[in-house]
Formats: C-alpha cells, structure tokens, sequence
C-alpha cells in the first residue's frame, strides 16, 4: 500500500529543509507517493474594491501560476527525478486549514513543515500558521526547525 | 503624475486662500445657477405627479409597484430565502477548490460599501425632516420589498455577464438586458441597454458623485467654518483622481477597510442612544406608526411621509435602479442565483437595519420641533418641513441628532461622512465606468475621458447648494429605475427559471453544504 505523506512549502528555507526531511522519510518507506502542497493565504472574509473584484479572477489564475512555476513545479521535479513519486498541489485559503484538507482529501497519512514564524503582533494574537496545523490537523504533523 | 497632483492641489488651495471671498462666493453661485437651469426639465420629468394628484411623484409609485411584483412572483424571496443567503456569506456552499476567486462576502461587502453612505445619514434626515417619523414606516416597507427588486436584477446580472479573455469581467444592467432580450427574441434590448447607460452615467456623475461632494463639503464647513464648496470639491477631486486615474491603489484599500468599520461604529453609536434611551423607543415607534397614517401635522400628511420614505429607502439601497448588479456580477459562480440570494441582504442592512436607526436617534433625540397642544409636527416659515432646533437639514441634523446624547460623536460622524462619501464616489466611478465603456468600448482614452469628467462634476457637486444637487441625483438615479425596472418585468421569468431549478436540487440535496 502507497504511503502518502504531505510536504507544506512556503518557499522559504525552512520549506526545503522540510523537503530534505520528507525525502529522507520517503527514502526509508517502499511505495510512498509526496503530496508537495502550496497555500496561498487568502480570506473570502476581506473587504475589497470593485475593481479589485473584478480582476480578481485573473489574479488567482497568476498567483497560482507563480506558486506552481517557482516553488511547487521545481520541488516535485527534483523529487521525480531523484526516483521519488510526488505530485503538486496549489491552492488558496487558510494555511493551516488548506494544508491539513489537502491532506485528507489525498489519503496521505502525515504532514511535514517547516517552522514558519511570522513575527511579533500577528502572532502573538492569532499564533502563526504552524501552531494552527498543530493543534487543528487530522493527521500527526512533523514541524522541521 | 501623483507629484503632479499634489502640486495642482496645492497651488489650488493657496489661491483660494489669496483670492477676495466675494469672487469665491461667486464661482459657487455661478455654478449653482448653471446647474439648476441645465438639469430643471430633466428633474421635472423624472419627477411629474401621477396624472389627477398634485404631489404623488410617478416614479415613486413605479418603484413599489416593481418591488411588489418582484416579491409576489417569486413567492416572497426575501424571506423564504433569508436564512439560505446567511449561509451562503458565511461560505458553507463555496467549494473550497474556488478559494481565491471573489467570495459571496466580498460582493456583498462591495456593493453595500458603494450603497451605504450617505443616503444612510443624509437621505434618512431628509426623509424625517420633511416626511416625519411616519415616513420611516415607509421606509422599512420599502427596504423589506426592494430586497426582491435586488434579488431579481443580481441573479441576472452575474447571469449575462461578460467574460473576456485576460480573466476580467463587466456586467450589470446594460449586459443583461441586451442578451436576456436576444434570448427571448424580443426586440429593443440593444437601444434600452444603451437608454439604461446613459441614465448610469448621469447617475455617477448625480448620486454617486455631486451628491457626495456636496454632503462632504456640507460636513467639513460644520466643522471648520465656512468657505467656498469648490475648494472642497477640488481637494476631493484632486484624491479621486489619483485613486482612479493614477492607480494609487493604497488610498481606496485603506478606504475600503475603514469605511466597514466605521459603519459599525454609527449603528453601535445609535444603538447605544437607543439603550440610554430605552424609555422612549416606545414612544418613537409609536410616532413612526402614527406618522405613516396620519402624517401627524407633516407637509402632504400620510402621503408626503410615504413619498418621503419611498424615495428615500430607494436612493439609498438602490434596488431596481441596477447599480448593484453591476457589482455583484464579478463573482465566480457556477450558480447565478446564489447571488441573487446574497444580494437581497444588502436593503435589509442598508435600509431596514442602517437607515431605521438613523430614523430612531433623530425622532428620539427630539430635534423635530412638536406642538405640545396638539401633538402635532410644527411646520417651519416656509411650510416645507418640520422646523428643527437649529433649522438643521440633511446631515447636520442626524449630526445633531448624535451630538445631542453623545457630545464628541458629530466628529467621528463628520470624518465618517467624509469616508463614506469617498468610497461611494469610487464604487459609482466604477459603475459609470462600466456604462461608459459599454457605450464607447474598453480602452485607454474613452476610460480616461470619463474618469476627467468624474472629477470636474466633484467641483461642481461640492459647489453647488443642496437643493439642485438632490433633485438632480434623485433623478439620475430613478432613470437608471425606470429602463432597469422596465426590462426586469420581460426578463422575470428567466430568474424564475433558475429559481425553480435551484430550489429543486437544494431539496433533493444535489447543491451540497461544504460546512462541516
């Protein structure tokens, strides 16, 4: 049976030491297929101008494209070719939410990331994405510092 | 080019300051006197009684009518649905797979921020002032009726919209009313949808513009003292402009987070008058009942509180006019009428939530003077109105309405004011924009054309006095009504369709909730 684990980028450097320690994982495991997901923070919640509504569509389509073509599609190609099975996700919403339904929705039994901290106020009140996944996640989350 | 502005501003401001007075003075009555003669007949029109009355305007009665007829034939929509739109904000049917694209709550949040404003606060005072309280039971009625007016023209606006190659989107009105008519084979779609342009035009340039500028002024003199409204008008204009024309996006974001915020703050503000003075809520409400069928001493009785309150709830929410259609249509949905949904909300926030409160603070605050004798409203020398403590109008009077129990409150209400005059000059930019471009084709020059002209009509809003400056709004507006309304009575039965639909496969659990 395929092992599928779920690695969360940021595109930062902690990302990728998540990634090294997923292939790491990866490598110990027969048949394990990596989830490589991308969020795009975003709230259905936030005020906007019309105008902004009205281009936001097009917006989407080029924040996704720039998250697949800069973190996602480089990252899943280096794992293919290293002999590794792993596809791509991007998608929008809230981090730690996103992160832990494309886990579900994948059948991947874990999730990896990396220690992200946002600094000072926003963190103090909200916590920072990590601690969210932590506590909220349906799966054992492994936090690469 | 902002640097630009700036220095034009500036130089602007100064020779104000240099400039006689009288001259001044005399650049706003010379653009008064200008405006009322152009735009008399134009107001006349709109505003003609209905043939055998003196004062029963047609239009007023063309709006209820269409908001009656809106609400029987889908079988009270507004209410059968209510709790559906809720959770439509709230998100539960949005497929988590869209996140990203507009949210139902962004399209309401945006076409409430282009609707509540002024009419909220200005409007309301003009409506009790003249009309009494009772013309605030009219208003209520209007708002609860107008939500499936907003339903109707919202389902068909996201329905015909246009969606073009690079990803953005146009519609409202002017969309659907060309298409849904060459769907059904009727002839004339083309003409009423360019009819229907024009009349947005005006109304950005009315409502959505001089209107503004005018209150705006109106506020900033209540403060700082008098001066001429051009100067206003061209400080306003100079920031539109570098808003719509130079792109400074930063100025319409900060506006757009701080306008929602200050709503809440007028209805908590009004709602803690309401509780300081619960004991004479009763009372208020008893005179808003008795007013709207008595009219209790007010200019034209029972009828002059209903025109008042009509008129009124309809420039402020704005339902049959199709300004929200244009708004609401940048919503990625595989459902058009999940908007629609969502849309009825906004007269019930707007009108029946925002406007009442307004209503309540002026008729409990006792500015509107009473006849101890009779009970009945006093009349000032002109017989026009209810005379008030200070002979305040407009928003000077819900001002001092506020200031009566919170005494610091017209000071956030004067920079509320100001906020919800700007955001509502940028939404209205927007809509006249859309009706421009459908007129005279997307591009740069006829974009930018508009955008000057936007600008110049906020020199000549601010500049201007009250009077010609309502009459023209009200009449822009209710032409935009009257082309709009007129199309959604052949274009009915295309929402009917949907609805039909819709409400089959929700019941047969085929539309799933995402909530968990």
């Amino acid at each position: 049976m395929t092992v599928r684990i779920t690695v969360g980028l940021d595109g930062t450097e902690t990302g990728e030491r998540a990634l090294s320690f997923a292939r790491d994982l990866a490598s110990r495991i027969e048949a394990c297929e990596l989830i490589v997901a991308y969020v795009i923070e975003w709230s259905p919640f936030t005020f906007q101008t019309a105008e902004e509504n009205d281009k936001r569509h097009k917006r989407r389509e080029e924040e996704i494209q720039i998250a697949t073509s800069r973190v996602v599609s480089p990252a899943v190609k280096a794992l293919t070719d290293a002999g590794f099975n792993a596809k791509g996700v991007v998608q929008h919403g809230d981090v730690a939410e996103t992160l832990n339904r494309i886990t579900t929705e994948h059948g991947a039994s874990q999730i990896i990331v990396g220690r992200v901290s946002n600094d000072g106020f926003t963190k103090r009140i909200f916590g920072s994405s990590t601690q969210n996944l932590v506590m909220h996640a349906d799966v054992p989350v492994t936090v690469v510092g | 080019m902002t640097m630009k502005t700036l220095k034009t501003l500036t130089a602007a401001t100064l020779a104000s300051l240099v400039a006689p007075a009288a001259y001044a003075e005399g650049i706003d009555a010379k653009v008064n006197e200008a405006f009322a003669a152009a735009t008399g007949p134009f107001v006349s029109f709109i505003f003609a009684p209905l043939p055998g009355t003196t004062s029963f305007p047609w239009i007023v009665l063309w709006l209820v009518v269409a908001a009656s007829v809106f609400t029987v034939y889908f079988g009270a929509v507004q209410f059968r649905f209510f709790s559906h739109a809720i959770r439509l904000v709230k998100g539960d049917y949005s497929d988590p797979n869209d996140a990203g694209e507009v949210s139902h709550f962004q399209a309401l949040t945006t076409a409430l921020s282009g609707t509540v404003g002024l009419g909220n606060i200005a409007g309301v005072a003009v409506a009790v002032g003249i009309g009494g309280p009772g013309a605030t039971f009219w208003m209520i009625l209007a708002g609860l009726l107008g939500m499936a007016s907003k339903f109707t023209e919202c389902t068909l606006g996201v329905k015909y919209r246009n969606e073009y190659e690079d990803g953005t989107v146009s519609g409202g009105p002017m969309y659907y009313i060309s298409k849904g008519f060459r769907e059904l084979g009727l002839p004339g779609g083309k003409a009423l949808a360019v009819l229907f342009s024009i009349f947005c035009i005006l109304g950005a340039f009315g409502g959505g513009n001089m209107f503004q500028a005018n209150q705006a002024h109106a506020q900033i003199t209540g403060i700082v003292g008098d001066y001429p409204g051009w100067i206003t008008g061209v400080i306003f204009a100079g920031i539109v402009f570098a808003v719509i024309v130079g792109g400074i996006k930063s100025i319409a974001n900060v506006t757009e987070k701080i306008v929602p915020l200050m709503g809440i703050l007028y209805v908590g503000a009004a709602l803690i008058i309401l509780i300081v003075n619960y004991d004479k809520i009763g009372w208020a409400f008893g005179q808003i009942f008795a007013g709207a069928f008595t009219g209790l001493g007010v200019a034209g009785g029972m009828v002059g509180a209903l025109i008042q309150g009509f008129k009124r709830a309809a420039f402020s929410n704005e339902a049959g006019v199709g300004s929200a259609a244009i708004a609401h249509s940048a919503v990625k949905t595989k459902e058009p009428i999940t908007e629609g949904f969502v849309s009825l909300l906004e007269p019930l926030i707007d009108t029946v939530v925002i406007c009442t409160m307004t209503a309540l603070v002026i008729v409990i605050s006792q500015q509107l003077m009473i006849d101890e004798a009779t009970g009945q409203y006093m009349l000032n020398e002109a017989g026009s109105a209810i005379a008030t403590i200070d002979g305040n109008t407009g928003v000077a009077l819900t001002s001092a309405a506020f200031g009566s129990s919170i005494s610091w409150f017209p000071y956030v209400l004067a920079i509320a004011v100001i906020l919800f005059a700007f955001s509502t000059m940028i939404s209205w930019s927007y809509y006249g924009l859309k009706a421009w471009t459908y007129l005279f084709g997307e591009g740069k020059l006829p974009e930018l054309v508009f955008k000057l002209l936007f600008c110049v009509f906020i020199v000549i809003g601010a500049a201007a006095s009250l009077g010609p400056v309502i009459d023209f709004s009200d009449a822009a507006i209710f032409a935009m009504a009257v082309v709009n309304i007129f199309a959604l009575y052949f274009l009915m039965k295309l929402v009917r369709k949907e609805l039909n639909s819709y409400a089959t496969r929700l019941e047969s659990g085929e539309i799933k909730s995402f909530a968990h």
